[in-house]
C-alpha cells in the first residue's frame, strides 16, 4: 500500500513538472546586460529587464530575479519594443468582399488563419502586432481586427481584446478598379474620384438618420425600435469616436477630401494608410491630428504611387504627424527594421524618432499604446533581442517575445531543423507523397495560397498596396 | 493621367529645376553641362582628387587615409601616397569612404515606368515566344525618373533585361548617366535572356473561381513542349547560318532570306556570348544544366534559389548565379524562414560563382545594397556581401576588367559615402560615372525641396 502511495507521487509529479515548470518560466524572465532602446526613454546601455507575469516590472542595472526565472543574457545585444506593423492582410483567408461599394458589416475576425506560417516569419523578423485590414476594393471595407502573433495559440487569443475596433475606408484606383477589369461584370459605382467622395458622403448621411432614428426612440419620441443594420451600425460607431477609421489612399487630394468629409461629419480620421503624397498636406494632417502610416520608400508601382518620395516620413513628422512605418506584406514585414533606418537618412529623423516609427506611433494610432509599443515598467513584455543594432543590415532577430512568451527563438529553430528534414524524407517516401514517374500516386497540388504579398495580383480585388 | 507627368513640364517645374541647378552649380562650382530636367544632368567631367578617405577597393585591402585621382574617366591613381595632378579639384575625403559603384545584374531599368496599369509606359515583354533579336538597349528610356533615383543610392551600372515570352530578347549592360541610349551604353547586346520553360500547375487565374491548377503530368508535357520549341529555333538558326556561310563562300548557291530572329541567335547558339536563363528551383536549374551541355551554350542564371543544391552541375560547366530573391518569400511553408536569406552564403560554400540583385524592374533597384547586407547577417561575410554587389556581378557580366572594383585604369564609377555602403543609415556624399561627377538629384529630391517648407 505504502509503495503504491509512493509510485501514484511519483506519476504525479512527473506529470505535472512540465506545467510547472511552463508556470514557473511564465511568472519571471530576466533579459540581461542588453543595449535597449526604449522607444519612449532613449537607449540604455548594460541594463536589465524584468519580466513577471508577461509585464515588465524593472528596468535597471544588476537587477535580480527569482532563482528559477528564466534568464536571457543579451551581452552585446540590442533590446527593442516589439515591432507593430499597422497595415497587414496576414493571417486572412479573404481580403476584399468586393462586392458592394459599402461593406461594413463585414470583418476580418471571422477569416482570420491562426496557421498561416507568415506570423512565424514575421515573428522572426521581430513583429509582435499587427493591423489586420480588410483590402481595398471598397470606398467603406469591412472591419479590421488588432492582433498579437501569439504562433501556436488559439485564434482567439491572438485578438487584442481592449484595442478599439477599426475599419478600413479606400480611395483612388483600387475602389475605381483602374487596373483590372472582372469579366461579365458591370462596372460598378464609383468609378472616379468624385464617385468615391459621395459613396462616402451618402454612407454617412445614411448613418446619421440611423443614428436619430434610434436617439428618437431611446428618448420615447418613437415606440418601435428601427431595425438594426449591420452596415451602419459600425458608421454611428466612427461618429461617435468610438471606431478608428483607417482610410487607404495615395493622392494628396484624395485623402484631404476625406479630412474634409470628416470635419463636415464632425469625427476623427485615425490613420491616412499608404499615404504616399501626404508629405505635400502635412499641416492640414497635423491641424487634424490624424496619423499617417507609409511605406519608407517603397514607390512607382502604380500612377498613384509615383510622387511617393522616402523624404514622406521626414516631412510629416516635422510637421508634428503621428507618422508609422508599415509593410501591407507577408515579405517586407519581415524587414521593417532596415525600413525605419531608412528614414534617418531621408530628412535627418533621430534614431528613437525612426524606431518610434515602427513601435509606439503604430500603437498609438491603434491605440494598443498602453500595452505595446514601447519598453516601459508597465507594459507588456514584446521584445525582440537583436544580434546587433537593429538599423544594421547585418542584424538578425534572436529571439521574439510577447508578453514575457517566447515566440521566436532562432538557436531553437536550427536545432529543429535536422528533425524536421527527416520527418519530411519519411513523408515524401509514403506512396501517396511519390512524386509522379517513381511508382508513386501523382501528388494532390494544392491550390495556390493567398499570399498578401501578391494581392496585387489578384484580378479580383484589385490589390491593396 | 497625365498630371503626374505634367510636373516637368509646368512652369513651376522649370523655375524649381533652375533654382535647383543653381544651387547645385553654386555648391559645388560646378558648371552643368545640361540645363534640362533632372534626369539628364550629366554632370561634369574633369580632373578629381579624393584626399584622405578610408578608400574600399573591394579588390585589394582597404587603404585607410588613402587618395584616389579621377582623370579622363578613369581611375588615374589609388593609394596612400599619390601625387596629384595640378589642377584636380580635390575633395576633402576626411571621414569618408570611397567604393566602386554598385551592379546589379538582373533589373529592367528604363523598360518599365510604371508598373501597375500604366501600359503606354511598359516596354519590357514583346508579344510571341521567341523574340532573339529584340533589344533592351532599343526600349530603355534614358530619362526615366527610376535613373537618377537608383544611381544617388551608389548603383552606378546594371544590366536591364526584356522579359516576355521563352526568349525575351538581349539584355544590355548600361551606366546609369547618359541622355542617350548609346551614351548609357556599357554593353549593348549583352546576353540572351530565355525564360527556361518550367513545370508549372498554373493554369490561368480565373477572376470567379481563382487560381486554375492543370494535372501534373499535362504541366510536365507543357515545359518538354516548350523545350522542344527552344530547341528547334536553335536548330532553325544553325541551318540558318549554315545556309549563309555556304552563300559567302559560293554565290551560285540560294540568297538565305533575312530572318531577324534567327539571325539574333546566332552569336549566342555558338557560345559566344551568354545566355541569361531565368530559372529558381533545384528541378529546373538542372534542366538548364543539362540544357547547357547538350547545346554547348555559355549560361548565367537569374534567380536561383535553389542554385546551391545544384552546385556540382553549375560549376563543371561554368554557370554563375544572379541570385534574386534575398527579399522573396520562401516557396514552402517548411521551408526554413531564412531558406532564401542563407542561399548566398550556401553558394559561395558550395563554390558556386554568384552575385546579388533585386531583380526589380527599376523603382527599388535602389534595395541593393540592404539585400547585400542582410545577405551579411545570414552566413555571408562583411566583405563578400560588399563583392556580392561590385566586383562579383562586373565578373559574371564579364565587366571586371573595367568595373567593380577600385583600381588604377578602371572606369571611374565611383560612390563616395560617409558609412558602410550596405547600412540603409549611409548618404551618398558624391557620385561619380565615367569620371563625371553627378547631381545628387532626383526625383525624389525635387519633390522634397518642393514641398518641405510648405506651411
Amino acid at each position: 500500500m505504502r509503495k503504491l502511495f509512493v509510485f501514484l507521487l511519483m506519476i504525479s509529479i512527473v506529470s505535472i513538472s512540465p506545467a510547472i515548470v511552463f508556470a514557473q518560466s511564465k511568472t519571471e524572465v530576466l533579459v540581461k546586460n542588453a543595449t535597449v532602446m526604449t522607444a519612449a526613454k532613449g537607449t540604455l546601455e548594460n541594463t536589465d529587464i524584468l519580466i513577471q507575469n508577461g509585464k515588465i516590472t524593472k528596468i535597471g542595472k544588476n537587477l535580480k530575479a527569482a532563482a528559477n526565472a528564466q534568464i536571457f543574457d543579451a551581452s552585446g545585444k540590442f533590446v527593442t519594443p516589439g515591432i507593430v506593423d499597422a497595415h497587414s492582410h496576414t493571417m486572412l483567408d479573404a481580403i476584399n468582399e468586393g462586392s458592394f461599394s459599402v461593406t461594413s458589416m463585414t470583418n476580418v475576425r471571422d477569416v482570420l488563419n491562426p496557421h498561416d506560417i507568415a506570423i512565424y516569419r514575421a515573428l522572426a523578423g521581430g513583429v509582435t502586432s499587427a493591423n489586420l485590414l480588410h483590402g481595398s476594393a471598397n470606398s467603406i471595407g469591412g472591419q479590421n481586427s488588432t492582433v498579437k502573433f501569439k504562433y501556436g495559440k488559439p485564434v482567439e487569443d491572438f485578438v487584442i481584446a481592449d484595442a478599439p475596433p477599426g475599419i478600413k475606408f479606400a480611395m483612388g484606383e483600387n475602389v475605381k478598379r483602374s487596373n483590372f477589369q472582372i469579366q461579365g461584370q458591370t462596372p460598378r459605382y464609383p468609378r472616379t474620384r468624385m464617385g468615391v467622395v459621395e459613396t462616402m458622403r451618402d454612407a454617412f448621411l445614411r448613418a446619421k438618420d440611423y443614428k436619430q432614428a434610434w436617439d428618437d426612440y431611446k428618448a420615447k419620441k418613437t415606440k418601435v425600435p428601427p431595425r438594426k443594420d449591420l452596415e451602419l451600425e459600425p458608421l454611428v460607431e466612427i461618429l461617435e469616436g468610438k471606431r478608428l477609421v483607417h482610410a487607404h489612399g495615395y493622392r494628396s487630394d484624395e485623402h484631404l477630401n476625406l479630412l474634409l468629409l470628416a470635419d463636415e461629419f464632425g469625427f476623427k480620421v485615425a490613420t491616412l494608410q499608404h499615404g504616399l503624397e501626404a508629405y505635400k498636406i502635412a499641416p492640414e494632417i497635423a491641424k487634424r491630428g490624424t496619423g499617417v502610416s507609409i511605406f519608407a520608400d517603397y514607390w512607382g508601382y502604380k500612377l498613384e504611387a509615383y510622387d511617393a518620395i522616402p523624404y514622406n516620413a521626414a516631412i510629416l513628422w516635422k510637421n508634428g504627424v503621428l507618422v508609422s512605418i508599415n509593410s501591407d506584406s507577408d515579405e517586407r514585414m519581415r524587414r521593417l527594421n532596415i525600413d525605419a533606418a531608412k528614414v534617418m537618412k531621408y530628412g535627418n529623423v533621430p534614431e528613437e524618432e525612426a524606431l518610434k516609427m515602427i513601435t509606439f506611433n503604430p500603437a498609438k494610432q491603434l491605440g494598443i499604446d498602453k500595452r505595446t509599443g514601447s519598453i516601459e515598467v508597465g507594459k507588456d513584455a514584446d521584445l525582440v533581442i537583436w544580434s546587433e543594432h537593429p538599423f544594421s543590415p547585418y542584424a538578425r532577430v534572436e529571439t521574439t517575445m510577447i508578453e514575457g512568451e517566447v515566440y521566436f527563438d532562432r538557436n531553437k529553430d536550427i536545432a529543429k531543423r535536422a528533425e524536421l528534414e527527416k520527418e519530411r524524407t519519411e513523408l515524401e517516401k509514403l506512396d501517396a507523397n511519390k512524386a509522379p514517374g517513381s511508382g508513386g500516386t501523382p501528388p494532390k497540388v494544392p491550390g495556390e495560397k493567398r499570399i498578401a504579398d501578391r494581392d496585387d495580383a489578384d484580378q479580383t480585388d484589385g490589390g491593396n498596396r | 493621367m497625365n498630371s503626374k507627368f505634367k510636373i516637368q513640364n509646368s512652369k513651376l517645374f522649370k523655375t524649381f529645376a533652375f533654382l535647383l541647378l543653381t544651387a547645385y552649380c553654386s555648391m559645388f562650382t560646378v558648371n552643368a553641362q545640361s540645363g534640362g530636367t533632372q534626369q539628364n544632368l550629366t554632370g561634369k567631367a574633369g580632373t578629381f582628387a579624393i584626399i584622405g578617405a578610408r578608400v574600399v577597393t573591394v579588390s585589394g585591402a582597404v587603404i585607410e587615409n588613402g587618395t584616389v585621382v579621377i582623370q579622363n574617366g578613369k581611375i588615374a591613381a589609388v593609394g596612400a601616397n599619390v601625387s596629384i595632378p595640378s589642377g584636380a579639384e580635390r575633395i576633402d575625403g576626411k571621414g569618408l569612404s570611397v567604393y566602386p559603384g554598385m551592379i546589379d545584374a538582373a533589373t529592367n531599368m528604363g523598360l518599365v515606368e510604371i508598373s501597375g496599369g500604366l501600359n503606354a509606359s511598359v516596354d519590357v515583354a514583346e508579344t510571341g515566344n521567341i523574340n532573339a533579336n529584340a533589344k533592351a538597349i532599343k526600349g530603355i528610356n534614358p530619362h526615366s525618373a527610376h535613373i537618377n533615383v537608383t544611381r544617388v543610392n551608389g548603383i552606378t551600372t546594371v544590366l536591364s533585361m526584356p522579359t516576355g515570352g521563352i526568349v525575351a530578347g538581349q539584355a544590355a549592360i548600361i551606366n546609369l548617366n547618359g541622355a542617350t541610349q548609346s551614351e548609357m551604353s556599357f554593353v549593348p547586346e549583352f546576353g540572351l535572356v530565355m525564360n527556361f520553360p518550367r513545370i508549372s500547375t498554373f493554369g490561368g487565374f480565373n477572376p470567379i473561381t481563382g487560381p486554375q491548377i492543370v494535372d501534373f503530368n499535362e504541366a510536365v508535357k507543357r515545359r518538354d513542349t516548350q523545350l522542344e520549341d527552344i530547341k528547334k529555333a536553335i536548330k532553325e538558326a544553325e541551318t540558318y547560318n549554315l545556309a549563309k556561310e555556304a552563300y559567302a563562300k559560293d554565290k551560285t548557291l540560294p540568297f538565305p532570306k533575312v530572318n531577324l530572329n534567327l539571325e539574333a541567335m546566332i552569336p549566342y547558339i555558338r557560345g559566344e556570348k551568354p545566355i541569361i536563363f531565368t530559372a529558381e528551383r533545384e528541378r529546373d536549374i538542372r534542366g538548364v544544366i543539362k540544357f547547357v551541355e547538350e547545346m554547348k551554350v555559355k549560361g548565367i542564371i537569374v534567380g536561383g534559389q535553389e542554385a546551391w543544391k545544384a552546385a556540382d552541375g553549375l560549376k563543371k560547366n561554368n554557370i554563375a548565379v544572379v541570385y534574386t530573391n534575398m527579399f522573396s518569400l520562401p516557396v514552402r511553408d517548411d521551408d526554413a524562414y531564412d531558406y532564401l536569406f542563407e542561399a548566398p552564403s550556401k553558394m559561395q560554400k558550395a563554390g558556386v560563382q554568384f552575385a546579388i540583385s533585386t531583380g526589380d524592374d527599376g523603382a527599388n533597384v535602389r534595395d541593393l545594397p540592404y539585400q547585400a547586407g542582410v545577405a551579411g547577417g545570414y552566413g555571408l561575410s562583411k566583405e563578400d556581401a560588399l563583392k556580392s554587389v561590385t566586383l562579383y556581378p562586373a565578373q559574371i557580366l564579364g565587366i571586371s576588367d573595367k568595373v567593380g572594383s577600385i583600381e588604377q585604369g578602371k572606369i571611374a564609377n565611383i560612390v563616395v559615402t560617409d558609412g558602410d555602403l550596405l547600412d540603409p543609415r549611409t548618404n551618398v556624399r558624391y557620385l561619380f560615372i565615367n569620371g563625371r561627377l553627378l547631381p545628387l538629384t532626383s526625383r525624389h529630391t525635387e519633390l522634397y525641396d518642393a514641398f518641405k517648407d510648405r506651411k
